[in-house]
């Protein structure tokens, strides 16, 4: 169905859809070229705000190191699977490099916590934490991976592992691999009826309306 | 040096409105379409949803995902320029008290940042009886016939409900709940907590009369703003329309320095600095209309001493910047755990409330006064900055698809399936409730500090008391006692009387109002019923700075009622060639 006649299906009028469609084409276009997004001046944003990107892009703030690091990090906590790819796959790293230096509070968690993995690592097997093979990187990992079980000494270590698993799984899951994994079906115009029969039945909630509130 | 100037302009008219959110919104609408000419200035710059709404964008089209930012406190798509921080005009806070102040400067204000939640005060809100609050000198019936045409103008949903103190307006078909929701009505009812369908401003049906606004398509983004025009923004349902009637006059980034006055004590005009080229300017018009936000009112007329005016404009009851109010707020949020690996739906619906805990307790019982309403909201909504982090932590305390319990946190295939199954279930409930009016809560001009355009700044003076901290502990163990009878878990931190059971600080719930307050004694109010200030006839206040003690109900749709009734009452005066 074409998106006009879609529109009308779901009861939108005139005015709105022609208002709509043009909105959509604004989705459409930005999708093409996702990386340039944050160069690109928007209507919608303020002067120091596109000021405020173009400096952040303006340099890096984690080393390659680092950066190898947080990757293989990151697809250890969100690796491929049936569903979707890694955390590398859409682009996690990158959002962190963005990120921290959009968040300046992340920085010395993070680089602290990726010195502190090495040299656990360098003790531990005479490595950095990358050039570990996979299985000793995963014994690293379980150590520090599960707060309700934490060896005396391990602690900065599980704090860190909070920190960059809370930043992947926001990286992955608000990219457009992890929406659509997630199966968010939104950001479309619709006509809102309520939650469908079958669910309010799986739930047994039939009997909840206002009157009874 | 030597090429300062002020540029004055000879034209002289009929109204000059300074800001341009629901106040100064509402009053350009009414007078512009009546043909009176109207100069309005805003301190930021042009905003029209049309055209610069961040709607229909996923959060990857935003680097930063959607999070905060010091320039746009409410996201990265939230339609609000501005928040606590503004570079170059700071304020302050004096003797260690608390009050944070959300500015944001651009077309329509604040009604780009808000919850679209419609409420008006009731007529024990207006006259109340408990002893405690002070009378405004109107009463609901005075004002039930500018909420009336408000509705019809601007379009509000909900349904009637016959409730003492929560009137009932002209309504559309509210949405129905979101799933979480439908858990909460259960568990509030359990509970003992009535909860009504929600009151937005939101157009669930086509506007009568109206050709330039659609309707809601459920995107549940009201609060990027609507290219649509489907919701309420002082932008597109006041200003531009307005505008197109030839009678309004619109100069952005106009930062109003003062009002002018002449030596019979009538004002006569404003001077403001263009943050455009940083230059002075002053126009000349019969009346004034301050919208500019209660603060930013109390701060102009305050910065406008003369000789007639020792202590600011219009200020000889000494009360310009007191009584400021906000409401208090305090919240919860948790998850429902029968609910993991719910069905995928498209549940945004409106990007208001679904569903509203109106306040009906009786304060005899109570150890505060007054009261406060809840706002409620859950549901599958588009993964934003921070997406999951309650999943590593609660993972640990519910079984798996196996049925088994593992260790809570994680990390690879496993805990990237707990994302998914945790995604869609978690809601939060806030209150909103009554902050007193109080001489000793005040904004006043910082003696020393001024702005980056020389504007001495505001410094603010606010502390909450037990009827505020009693308040938010008795929210607190209603939200506990309704997620107990949902059977959710709560994810956010308990709260106790060493954080004021999470009472918010003062202006965090940006519903400030008070400053002007309206009264019939001169001595004790700084404006009549009609906002109109005691001392000086053709100056008028129609942000939230009239109210005289707010109600739990958020104010919005009470200042446009306020401010359609003093757009008419100017409209008499001028007739009557008073003004």
């Amino acid at each position: 169905m074409d998106r006009r006649k879609s529109l009308k299906a779901i009861g939108i009028g005139t005015l709105s859809a022609g208002l709509l469609l043009d909105a959509c084409n604004t989705v459409e276009k930005k999708q093409d070229n996702a990386a340039s997004t944050t160069e690109k001046a928007h209507p919608d944003r303020q002067p120091i705000e596109i000021e405020k990107d173009k400096n952040l892009n303006s340099w890096t703030f984690f080393t390659s190191h680092e950066m190898a690091t947080i990757t293989v990090l990151g697809d250890i906590i969100i690796p491929k699977d049936e569903h979707s790819g890694s955390a590398s796959d859409a682009k996690v790293p990158e959002f962190i490099e963005f990120i921290v230096k959009d968040m300046p509070e992340h920085q010395v968690p993070m680089r602290g916590g990726l010195k502190w993995l090495d040299l656990q690592c360098m003790n531990r097997y005479d490595k950095s934490f990358v050039d570990c093979q996979k299985q000793q990187q995963l014994e690293m990992i379980d150590d520090i991976a599960y707060p309700g079980k934490v060896k005396p000494g391990m602690n900065q270590g599980v704090a860190f592992f909070d920190l960059i698993r809370n930043l992947v799984a926001t990286g992955f899951f608000t990219s457009k691999m992890g929406i659509e994994d997630l199966g968010y079906l939104g950001n479309v115009p619709n006509k809102w009826e309520g939650v469908p029969e079958d669910i309010v039945k799986q739930y047994g909630l039939e009997d909840v309306t206002f009157k009874h509130a | 040096m030597g090429d300062l100037q002020i540029k004055k302009s000879s034209k002289v008219y009929d109204v000059v409105i300074v800001g341009s959110g629901a106040g100064g919104g509402m009053a350009g609408y009414v007078l512009a379409n009546a043909g009176v000419k109207v100069l309005m200035l805003e301190a930021g710059p042009f905003f029209d949803p049309a055209k610069h709404s961040s709607q229909l964008k996923f959060s990857y089209e935003s680097p930063r995902r959607g999070a905060r930012t010091k320039e746009r406190g409410f996201g990265d798509f939230d339609a609000a320029f501005g928040s606590w921080e503004i570079d170059g005009e700071p304020y302050t806070k004096k003797d260690n008290t608390e009050f944070d102040w959300f500015r944001s400067r651009m077309l329509g204000g604040r009604t780009n940042h808000w919850g679209r939640i419609s409420l008006r005060f009731g007529p024990k809100d207006f006259q109340p009886d408990d002893g405690v609050s002070e009378r405004w000198p109107i009463t609901y019936e005075e004002v039930k016939p500018y909420y009336d045409k408000v509705d019809r103008l601007i379009g509000i949903y909900g349904t009637v409900e016959g409730l003492p103190n929560e009137p009932d307006g002209i309504f559309m078909k509210p949405p129905k709940p979101r799933l979480p929701e439908l858990f909460i009505m259960k568990g509030a009812a359990a509970a003992g907590v009535k909860v009504i369908p929600g009151r937005g401003s939101v157009l669930t049906e086509a506007l009568p009369g109206n050709k330039d606004r659609g309707t809601c398509f459920y995107c549940g983004q009201c609060g990027r703003s609507c290219k649509a025009y489907a919701d309420f923004s002082s932008s597109s349902c006041l200003v531009i329309p307005a505008l197109k009637t030839g009678n309004l006059e619109l100069i952005s980034n106009a930062m109003v320095r003062e009002v002018l006055t002449d030596s019979n004590g009538l004002a006569t005009g404003v001077s403001y600095v263009s943050k455009d080229d940083m230059q002075e300017y002053q126009v000349k018009a019969k009346a004034v209309v301050l919208g500019a936000s209660s603060c930013e009112t109390a701060r102009i007329m305050l910065n406008s001493a003369s000789k007639i005016y020792p202590n600011g404009l219009a200020n000889s009851s000494g009360l310009v910047g007191k009584y400021l109010q906000d409401s208090t707020g305090a919240s919860q949020s948790g998850i429902l755990p029968q609910l993991l690996d719910r069905k995928r739906i498209n549940e945004d619906a409106t990007g208001t409330i679904n569903i509203y805990g109106p306040w009906m307790l009786d304060n005899k019982k109570l150890d505060f006064p007054r009261g406060y309403h809840i706002e409620f909201g859950g549901g599958m909504g588009m993964p934003g900055y921070g997406f999951g982090g309650y999943v590593p932590k609660l993972n640990g305390k519910l079984p798996g698809r196996d049925g088994k319990l593992k260790e809570g946190g994680g990390y690879g295939a496993s805990l990237k399936d707990d994302y998914r199954r945790f995604y869609g279930i978690q809601f939060g409930m806030a209150g909103r409730g009554v902050g007193m009016a109080r001489i000793d809560n005040y904004c006043e001009i910082d003696p020393k500090v001024v702005d980056k355009y020389g504007i001495p700044v505001l410094r603010f003076h606010y502390k909450w008391t037990s009827d505020e901290i009693n308040q938010a502990k008795h929210m607190q163990e209603t939200f506990s006692r309704i997620i107990h009878e949902m059977g959710a878990i709560p994810t956010s931190a308990p709260h106790g009387p060493e954080d004021m059971w999470g009472l918010e600080a003062p202006g965090r719930i940006i519903h400030e109002v008070g400053t002007t307050r309206m009264g019939d004694d001169p001595r004790k109010s700084v404006l009549n019923k009609w906002c109109q200030a005691h001392d000086c006839k053709n100056l008028f206040v129609v942000d939230g700075a009239p109210t005289v003690q707010q109600s739990d109900k958020n104010a919005t749709w009470t200042i446009l009622a306020l401010s359609m009734r003093t757009a008419e009452y100017i409209l008499e005066q001028r007739k009557q060639q008073n003004i």
